[in-house]
């Protein structure tokens, strides 16, 4: 045991010797592995925080992680096909199993006619209490205030809105719908409040109203459009999502986000894949350098493998002592690199500004400003496909080198 | 001859390693290979991207009101605008040009109601600067003409619950605030896989439009489409002459029109340069380290050159034509490899898990085709050529500061 310590200690002791005898080309070696190692996490942070944002922004425009509704609601989101307030197993579901928020919310499209223009949007039905955690429209108020109870009279509309209606906090806007049987359903309503949003669009679009007056208005008393559910994370809804289904009477559609809005799912899931070819790209145009600097080595130290080899060293010893360079060579490259992204990542937590492209950004979906995020995962995938990698490539000329013949490798020059 | 004995003496240098040789050179092919396929796949993307998504509706160019851009409100409209349109057709000698009018209204079928985005076009024109006429799967497209016939999109035919032939009411208000009402049937239902325009949008014929919205001979907007996108800037140049003395018209290139499309593209590039110099970076290392082992251990037989009269001049323009000589293989090599890829994917299209839904969001195909064009085929290995080239400096210049007697020492 003891001696397979000290032999170990002396190939280690070597390996690190040998790394330095050329520290010219380790260095410049280190610099690629570095350089390389950190495009690969600060540009995976820029892009999952990219990605998140447009989740989060999709993912509260839906809003919800999981939604019950009639089930030709998305297609054809109309008066007609709403549902009735939850009740029953569905409502005792909702109350005791453990969900973080749910409301009820009427959705509908309208029409909104100021004094001077007139505008198609959706009609939206809240409940005050939880829609700070559903949409987050509460608390991008500019002007004014938000609803405050199920019954309250007002109308809450974006600030692009009021822009295109030449209207403005307090004034009244006269919003037309139709009831469930086609006949015109038609509301003055005075704007008590101006939000604004990430997207231009959603601002355009999305007009918030108290449940109870829409019911009231729409005459569809105990019924609503959706029932919305807020879970701790939208990367985990299976079993909540399962839960409710099996608690949602027949005839209603229970679906989680990444079925109702497809790109967002797609969006999220891509990402990882996005990664893991990136990072396998720069490994492969690390690995060329690598390489290139092990045969090298190996070259060099011709004559000197022979003589160790004469001297009695085994084959297998070599392989093991060529590899701990080039493991070195990784490890000192992963950490300058990792460094190196933590270190330029820091700054950018406050955000990117990358608002000269906004309206590229709103047509991919996520807002103008970037906030990198840096995930365990990412990090560690970078470092674990360098490693295993690494090794991998480095094998071959380890090989190559522990075959060498003695006597002629002695007589090279 | 003196050129032929430093270039035959540049390449038998580099066969003296032939295994380092290669392997630098690989990873020029690889990153060359790759730059190629990238942005081709990337550049294809942006030309389809841009043709789909003005094609479809708001064509290369338009003339509107200088307020109706930023305030796309009924009131700023232009006057008299089938004769601005026949004026242009003719001076210009282009058909696709066609003018538009446009108001929201409420429509109704018996079950449902809606709001949406009502256009007057010219329905002879109309076909030649937007796909969208083109797109109709159920009944036809409007007639010159005829009044009191509507086309719709195939979502919102579906949420009015209405088909060919049935009636649709529509209320809204007209240029002086009148009520604008009307009822049309519908004659066709377009599908163009756009979600705004299916959900939202519905066609008359212009001069019917102006007479239910009181615009007299207004419109909005003259659609312009250029014969190709390349020719966008020397008509917009050209319609800019004809209008000089109107102040009252602007004329608006497809950027201001769309400012997302060109956004995008730009955001996209920005990350995509990103990914593209760490690449280029990653080669220049490389060719570093090759270069500068091969000066120094060689430093022995360069100071006997010099011992016999070689200017460190000359000494580094090998090592120059050295690194030339590589990065020409890398450069021939990696197009090829580039070339190869494109042509296999002009043929099979490329596409991944899900890029349909993402193709769906920007107006492209479900498999997406390279553009095989000069910039694409040699930006890449032109940015790694200059790179590997830069890198080798260092290593060729250093040799100016050996000295033949310290030189001809080292070991």
């Amino acid at each position: 045991m003891t001696r397979l310590f000290s032999q170990f200690k002396t190939i280690l002791t070597l390996s690190w010797r040998n790394l330095w005898r050329n520290h010219r080309r380790t260095g410049i070696m280190l610099g690629a592995i570095s350089v390389g190692v950190w495009a690969m996490i600060f540009m995976t942070a820029l892009m999952r925080g990219m990605v998140d944002d447009m989740l989060n922004q999709g993912i509260s425009n839906l809003p919800g992680h999981i939604q019950i509704q009639h089930p030709e609601f998305l297609d054809d989101p109309s008066v007609v096909n709403s549902i009735d307030e939850p009740r029953g197993d569905l409502l005792a579901a909702l109350e005791n199993n453990g969900v973080r928020v749910w409301a009820n919310r009427i959705k509908v499209p309208a029409v909104i006619m100021s004094e001077r223009e007139s505008r198609g949007i959706n009609l939206i039905g809240i409940e005050p209490v939880s829609e700070a955690d559903i949409s987050g429209v509460p608390a991008r108020i500019s002007k004014g205030r938000f609803l405050e109870s199920n019954q309250d009279k007002g109308l809450v509309i974006g600030a692009k809105l009021a822009e295109r209606l030449e209207t403005r906090l307090g004034k009244r806007v006269v919003i037309t719908s139709q009831d469930p049987d086609n006949n015109l359903a038609e509301r003055g309503f005075r704007v008590i409040g101006i939000y604004r949003a990430e997207l231009a669009a959603q601002e355009e679009s999305n007009v918030y109203a108290a449940r109870g007056t829409l019911q009231d208005l729409l005459k569809i008393e105990g019924r609503v459009s959706q029932i919305v559910l807020v879970d701790d994370d939208y990367r985990n809804v299976e079993s909540l999502y399962r839960r409710v289904a099996a608690a949602t009477p027949a005839g209603l559609e229970v679906k989680p986000w990444y079925e109702i809005d497809t790109y967002l799912a797609v969006m999220f899931n891509m990402m990882d894949g996005f990664v893991l070819i990136w990072v396998i790209i720069i490994f492969l145009a690390l690995s060329f350098g690598l390489v290139n600097t092990l045969v090298m080595a190996i070259f060099e130290r011709v004559r000197e493998i022979g003589l160790i080899q004469a001297l009695g060293m085994r084959p297998g010893l070599i392989v093991y002592q060529i590899l701990l360079e080039s493991l070195m060579l990784l490890l000192i490259g992963l950490i300058v690199g990792n460094m190196l992204a933590l270190v330029t990542i820091k700054p950018l937590e406050d955000g990117l500004d990358v608002s000269v492209v906004a309206e590229g950004m709103a047509m991919m979906g996520a807002g103008s400003v970037i906030y990198p995020s840096l995930t365990l995962y990412d990090v560690v995938l970078a470092n674990v496909v360098v490693i295993l990698l690494g090794i991998l490539t480095s094998i071959l000329p380890a090989w190559r080198a522990s075959r060498l013949d003695p006597v002629r490798a002695l007589n090279t020059h | 001859m003196l050129v032929d004995v430093g270039l035959r003496l540049a390449w038998r240098n580099l066969w003296r390693h032939w295994r380092r040789t290669w392997l630098t050179v690989g990873a020029m092919i690889f990153s060359n290979g790759l730059l190629i396929f990238a942005m081709s796949l990337q550049f294809g993307s942006y030309d389809m991207m841009i043709d789909n998504s003005l094609h479809a509706y708001s064509g290369h160019l338009q003339l509107q009101h200088p307020r109706y851009l930023d305030e796309p409100k009924m009131r700023y409209a232009l006057d008299n605008v089938a004769a601005i349109a026949e004026r242009l057709r003719r001076e210009l000698s282009l058909d696709s040009i066609s003018a538009r009018a446009a108001g929201f209204a409420l429509a109704s079928s018996e079950e449902r109601s809606y709001g949406l985005q009502i256009v007057g076009v010219d329905p002879v024109h109309e076909p030649l600067v937007s796909t969208l006429p083109g797109l109709v799967k159920q009944g036809r497209y409007l007639k010159p003409g005829a009044a009191g016939e509507i086309v719709i999109g195939a979502v919102l035919a579906r949420n009015l619950k209405i088909s060919v032939g049935d009636e649709l009411t529509f209320l809204g208000s007209g240029f002086d605030d009148s009520f604008a009402a009307g009822i049309v049937t519908v004659v066709g239902i377009f599908e163009s896989g756009m979600a705004d325009l299916d959900r939202a949008l519905a066609q008359v014929e212009l001069g019917y439009f102006q007479d239910v919205f009181a615009m007299q001979d207004r419109g909005h907007s003259l659609i312009v489409r250029a014969r190709n996108i390349d020719d966008v800037e020397s008509l917009q140049a050209q319609v800019k002459a004809l209008l000089e003395s109107n102040q009252d018209i602007s004329l608006r290139h497809w950027e201001e029109l769309q400012p997302g499309l060109r956004q995008a593209i730009q955001a996209d590039m920005a990350s995509n340069s990103f990914m593209y110099v760490v690449l280029v970076v990653l080669v220049a290392f490389s060719v570093l380290n090759t270069q500068l082992m091969s000066v120094l251990e060689r430093t022995r037989e360069f100071g006997t050159m010099m011992a016999l009269g070689l200017q460190p001049a000359r000494l580094s323009r090998l090592v120059m034509l050295e690194t030339a000589l590589m990065t020409a293989l890398g450069l021939v090599l990696g197009i090829a490899v580039g070339l190869v890829v494109n042509l296999y994917l002009s043929r099979v299209g490329f596409s991944y898990p899900g890029m349909d839904e993402v193709a769906l969001k920007f107006n492209l195909p479900e498999r997406i085709y390279p553009a095989i064009s000069l910039a694409s085929m040699t930006l890449g290995p032109a940015a790694v050529a200059i790179g590997s080239l830069l890198a080798a400096l260092y290593p060729a210049l250093r040799l100016y500061l050996l000295t033949p007697i310290e030189a001809m020492r080292a070991v």
